[in-house]
């Protein structure tokens, strides 16, 4: 498997042991890639599709001398929709001639689902890192209202809340911006 | 509004589709163009043959392989024009171009054939005294790239698949490796011969106008049940592409054109290298600071039609490099790749000059030539191999013999 990213990979190979494929090789740079392939001679090589190293391995069906068996890329008409899924999900297949189409097609289920889930996971962080910040600058503007206007906390959040339907802006955007500007009033020059 | 998905490589031949949907040319031909970025040629080919994508900027050779089904076989793309001409540049590391003035001094404005010869003697000098063997990169093995490095090795009586190794490397990392030393010498396209250049870790050997005075390089791929399903998508794109193509060859335009190619959402560089790519500003000669003339175009000459004669040039290179066997059968096949037709249809009769015929002698003008069109107004440019070679379409074999090692 090749994959700049350390943690996809190791998801991805975790996928792959669980369903009882134990000789998972992973590179994580594409440094003579050719090489190593040749070297580690797989039966399945598996590559992010916005690795520009996806051209190298095109090479290979070309200079198929370099390698013991012939490679294809998993393109085979009759799994279309499969493919297609992959290619969503951002994975390339490429499988050495030999290997049994139902263990390609169980390989490449669990990439893409692994792949898929990574991305979720991904997204979900992010949107979880974003919610806590929102809160985190929320409480700060309250509390310099609060300190501000000697109001209590349900006044606070109303002056932010009636702020940002005025200005068509979320509350989060509202207090970030005042909580940057209360940084610069404490300041001195 | 038709909406249109297509893809590209960050580089400055992407010139047609960047510009034709940021200065509203595809706009005003009805076209809600969105763009994308990929990493590779692989994954071009991969979204395009998916339906992820619905066109894109591709290798011309590509497109012709995948009518040939040979590859990583993929549905029949078709090129409906020409993006660029020229723009390739063939680069060695500074310890190489060394060792090569060393073996065989090259004298004050020595040509392409001499420099063939010259690297050629330094490659087999080093193999007498049994030197590592020389690894030159590429960016596809359908590239005109790879063609235009094979011509040269083999011009300098090196045999491209015995006597060095040919691999490729991605255009973004190509720099990285010649510093590394993982590689001696690329072939690469705008503006990584420049960045080469500009890191200083490489010297261009020649470009590839040299090689071919006028030599065709990407294509504007569709996939061709989709064409064969509805002309109207390909033919109102072409016309976007074509008034995109004719803005980056204007000089005045120079500035804009590298400012725009230059965003975080294309090429993502510097500006200046962008812009002395369109200016030409290589350094071949020691002797001379001028530009390289037609270093990269994109329509001059008209040189955005498809020609079918280019398809079958490169059809030929594929013949001589093994990558298929000759057949009229497949020469047929190459040929229709490339579709004239649609590129016909998006100009008739509105006076763009289009060419009488679809197909021409290749290498046959020692200059700029007035040639036979629908306006009698067209003027093709001068398109000489370096070698004085002319390409007949209808005789690849013919061709292919002339050389010394072929089919």
């Amino acid at each position: 498997m090749i994959d700049q990213s350390a943690a996809r990979a190791s998801v991805i190979e975790e996928g792959l042991r669980e369903s009882g494929l134990t000789d998972v090789v992973i590179l994580l740079d594409t440094e003579l890639l050719m090489r190593r392939i040749v070297e580690i001679d797989p039966d399945v090589i598996l590559i992010d599709l916005e690795n520009p190293s996806r051209d190298v391995l095109d090479a290979m069906f070309q200079v198929s001398r370099t390698v013991e068996r012939p490679i294809g890329m998993f393109v085979d008409r009759s799994e279309a929709g499969m493919i297609e899924q992959a290619v969503e999900a951002g994975v390339s297949t490429y499988v050495v001639d030999g290997l049994r189409k139902e263990r390609v097609s169980a390989i490449v289920e669990t990439t893409v689902s692994r792949f898929n889930a990574f991305d979720r996971l991904k997204r979900e962080l992010a949107d979880t890192k974003k919610a806590l910040e929102d809160r985190t600058s929320v409480d700060k503007a309250k509390l310099f209202l609060m300190k501000r206007h000697e109001v209590d906390e349900p006044t606070a959040y109303g002056m932010l809340r009636r702020a940002a339907m005025d200005q068509n802006r979320t509350v989060a955007e509202v207090a970030r911006a005042l909580v940057s500007a209360a940084a610069l009033l404490d300041k001195k020059p | 509004m038709i909406a249109v998905r297509a893809g590209f490589i960050p580089l400055v031949d992407s010139a047609g589709l960047v510009l034709a949907a940021e200065l509203g040319f595809a706009e005003a031909e009805g076209l809600d163009l969105s763009l994308t970025r990929e990493a590779s040629w692989a994954a071009l080919a991969d979204k395009l043959a998916v339906g992820a994508i619905d066109a894109a900027h591709l290798l011309a050779p590509m497109a012709v392989a995948s009518k040939l089904g040979i590859g990583n076989a993929k549905p029949a793309i078709s090129a409906l024009m020409s993006m660029s001409t020229n723009g390739n540049a063939i680069s060695l590391s500074h310890s190489l171009y060394e060792e090569m003035l060393a073996v065989s001094p090259l004298a004050p404005g020595a040509g392409v054939a001499d420099k063939a010869r010259a690297l050629g003697a330094t490659i087999r000098a080093r193999e007498a005294a049994g030197g590592p063997r020389l690894t030159f990169a590429v960016v596809h093995p359908f590239s005109p790239h790879n063609y235009e490095l094979r011509y040269i090795l083999a011009t300098g009586g090196v045999d491209p698949d015995l006597d060095v190794d040919l691999v490729v490397v991605p255009p973004p990392y190509i720099v990285e490796h010649l510093e590394k030393g993982l590689i001696d010498g690329f072939c690469v396209g705008a503006p990584w011969t420049l960045v080469g250049l500009r890191e200083g870790v490489s010297r261009v050997l020649m470009t590839k106008s040299q090689i071919w005075r006028f030599g065709p390089e990407k294509v504007l791929g569709m996939r061709e049940s989709d064409v064969e399903a509805g002309h109207e998508t390909a033919v109102r794109l072409v016309r976007a592409v074509k008034q995109a193509l004719e803005f980056a060859d204007e000089p005045a335009n120079r500035a804009k054109v590298a400012s725009i190619l230059a965003a975080e959402d294309y090429l993502d560089l510097d500006p200046g290298v962008i812009g002395r790519a369109l200016e030409g500003g290589v350094p071949v000669d020691e002797a001379s600071d001028r530009p390289v003339e037609d270093f990269i175009v994109f329509d001059r000459f008209g040189s955005s039609f498809p020609w079918r004669s280019h398809a079958l040039w490169f059809y030929s290179q594929m013949v001589r490099w093994r990558q298929i066997e000759h057949s009229p059968a497949a020469a047929r096949l190459a040929a229709d790749a490339y579709r004239p037709d649609i590129y016909r249809k998006a100009f008739e009769n509105s006076g763009v000059t289009l060419p009488s015929a679809n197909s021409k002698l290749e290498g046959a003008l020692g200059a700029a030539a007035p040639a036979g069109s629908t306006t009698g107004r067209l003027t093709l440019a001068g398109d000489g191999f370096f070698d004085g070679r002319v390409f007949d379409p209808n005789d690849v074999p013919g061709y292919l013999a002339g050389f010394s090692r072929s089919v």
